[in-house]
């Protein structure tokens, strides 16, 4: 496995997880404490709830694809992710 | 693309992994292991980012075994599984397919759950394994059973503050428990080891968290105690009520459910791990809450008779059957104050996904009980991305019957992977 840390883009900005980090931590990394992800049907703010794939409250766009869960997607080199404003 | 096996086995947790090597060791035996995540291990074996490092994971399985990682079940038919990867679609064809999907955790609605900063127990461990910073913040701890102690110890060694671990259970209850536990010396141990790591958090009996309190994010909770409401500041709360079988593809596939103990469903084995379908074994948190312990075992039971090793498997039944005694003294001790089941108010959303308050499902109660599939048509409950997984499971605990069965896509899937079945074969 390689080990090397990955440096990838969050709304722009530029973040270094350790290898092996998923998108979600990457996010939490790049916007800080109780960061939004996505914003509900009636605008409220979300983040993960259940931190394994089920509640799909962590979706964010990856690399241009929307609707991605960003908890069970492995933070890659360069990747370009997007929150919700 | 069609793949064919002698046996799949869907999930890589501890059950999995028992089934699949299990399978491998027959002779000539085709097997597959599947997962959604990238990593085997499932949720109680998942690999710690930081602190593993390249230590080699507890999840092995022999090179005998055709590994899919990042695969996720988006439909299935008696002899073939149609799975999502990230470059696309693939059939895997069966001749025997072992369940081991494990659990979820019980998430219930209660004023600001939805606010960021508000996890599952679990949920947080696993985002915490994951690299998630969680170094230097509050952390309060609440909800039921003995996952909390195992979120609270790994949090702690990540560096957070644990504020408190809150227990809804009442101190003479988890007394009694803790002096049955004497018949399962090995787990009482660990009990012990968890608190000793734990030590100077303070461990509270009776409370349970009534509100979670924030404008944009988590400010605090409040809690329900013997002594009144109490309010605690905080930037994290990891809460967790137990959990609740992944059932989701057994009950596509037709595989007779059964409910308990509590109110739940969870996939009906007879003493080989085999269900009603005749070429569909499940094993583990499946088949009812039972831990890692139990998982590994059914696992092992279910991957020796799908390949036909009935008198290995046989051996094995009194150690599964040990190991669900424990379950069901787990089961019986933890069970809810009935007072949480009470906490949603009328505008508390129950579906996070289409943001249903709970009062709009209100007026779907009739003298017979609740009618979920009205309320689900008229509110949209349960129709949203998670596909009522969430407000499913806490629509049920809450004492109404679940929205509507389970149909395939069994998650959100591509359109071109759907077509796969339509594909020519020299795609």
């Amino acid at each position: 496995m390689n080990r090397e840390p990955v440096q990838l883009w969050v709304n722009g900005a530029s973040v270094v997880v350790p290898a092996g980090a998923s998108v979600a931590a990457a996010i939490a990394q790049a916007l800080g404490v109780g960061a939004s992800f996505r914003r509900s049907r009636s605008g409220t703010p979300r983040a993960p709830l259940c931190g394994m794939g089920v509640c799909f409250e962590c979706r964010v766009e990856i690399d241009g694809a929307p609707q991605q869960r960003a908890c069970m997607t492995l933070a890659r080199a360069s990747m370009r992710v997007r929150t919700d404003d | 693309m069609t793949e064919s096996y002698d046996v799949v086995v869907c999930g890589a947790g501890p059950a999995g992994l028992a089934a699949a090597s299990a399978a491998a060791a027959g002779v000539g035996a085709r097997v597959a292991l599947i997962d959604a995540n990238a990593h085997a291990g499932g949720q109680v074996w998942r690999h710690d980012v930081r602190r593993d490092g390249a230590r080699r994971s507890r999840a092995a399985f022999g090179s005998a075994v055709s590994w899919y990682a990042e695969s996720q079940v988006v439909a299935a038919t008696a002899d073939e599984l149609l799975i999502e990867r990230p470059r696309g679609a693939t059939r895997l064809r069966y001749r025997k397919l072992v369940l081991a999907t494990g659990a979820r955790e019980l998430l219930l609605p209660f004023p600001g759950w939805t606010l960021p900063g508000v996890y599952g127990a679990g949920g947080l461990q696993s985002l915490v394994k994951q690299s998630w910073p969680i170094a230097g913040q509050r952390v309060v701890v609440a909800g039921s059973g003995p996952l909390l102690l195992a979120a609270a110890a790994l949090l702690r060694r990540h560096g957070a503050h644990v504020v408190g671990i809150h227990e809804q259970v009442s101190a003479r209850r988890l007394r009694d428990f803790g002096w049955g536990l004497a018949r399962w010396p090995k787990t009482a141990w660990t009990a012990v080891a968890l608190r000793t790591k734990l030590a100077g958090v303070p461990y509270r009996c009776s409370e349970f968290v009534r509100a979670a309190v924030g404008d944009e994010r988590l400010r605090a909770v409040e809690l329900e105690t013997p002594a009144g409401l109490r309010r605690i500041d905080c930037d994290y709360l990891a809460i967790g009520y137990g959990l609740v079988p992944n059932v989701e593809l057994a009950e596509v596939l037709g595989c007779r459910l059964v409910a308990g103990p509590g109110r739940h469903a969870r996939v009906a084995v007879d003493d080989w791990q085999e269900t009603s379908i005749a070429n569909v074994l499940a094993a583990g948190e499946i088949c009812g809450i039972g831990g890692a312990a139990t998982a590994s075992v059914e696992g092992r039971i279910a991957g020796l008779t799908a390949i036909g090793s009935r008198r290995e498997a046989a051996a094995l039944q009194a150690r599964q059957r040990h190991a669900r005694r424990f379950a069901a003294h787990v089961a019986a001790a933890f069970q809810l104050d009935p007072r949480i089941h009470g906490l949603a108010e009328p505008d508390t959303l129950i579906c996070r996904c289409e943001d249903v308050p709970f009062g709009a499902l209100a007026a779907f109660a009739t003298s017979e009980g609740w009618d979920g599939r009205a309320a689900k048509l008229a509110t949209r409950c349960g129709m949203g991305a998670c596909q009522g997984r969430i407000c499913g499971a806490a629509i049920v605990e809450l004492g109404f019957r679940a929205p509507t069965a389970t149909a395939p896509p069994l998650f959100p899937t591509r359109l071109s992977s759907l077509t796969e079945p339509f594909a020519t074969t020299s795609m």
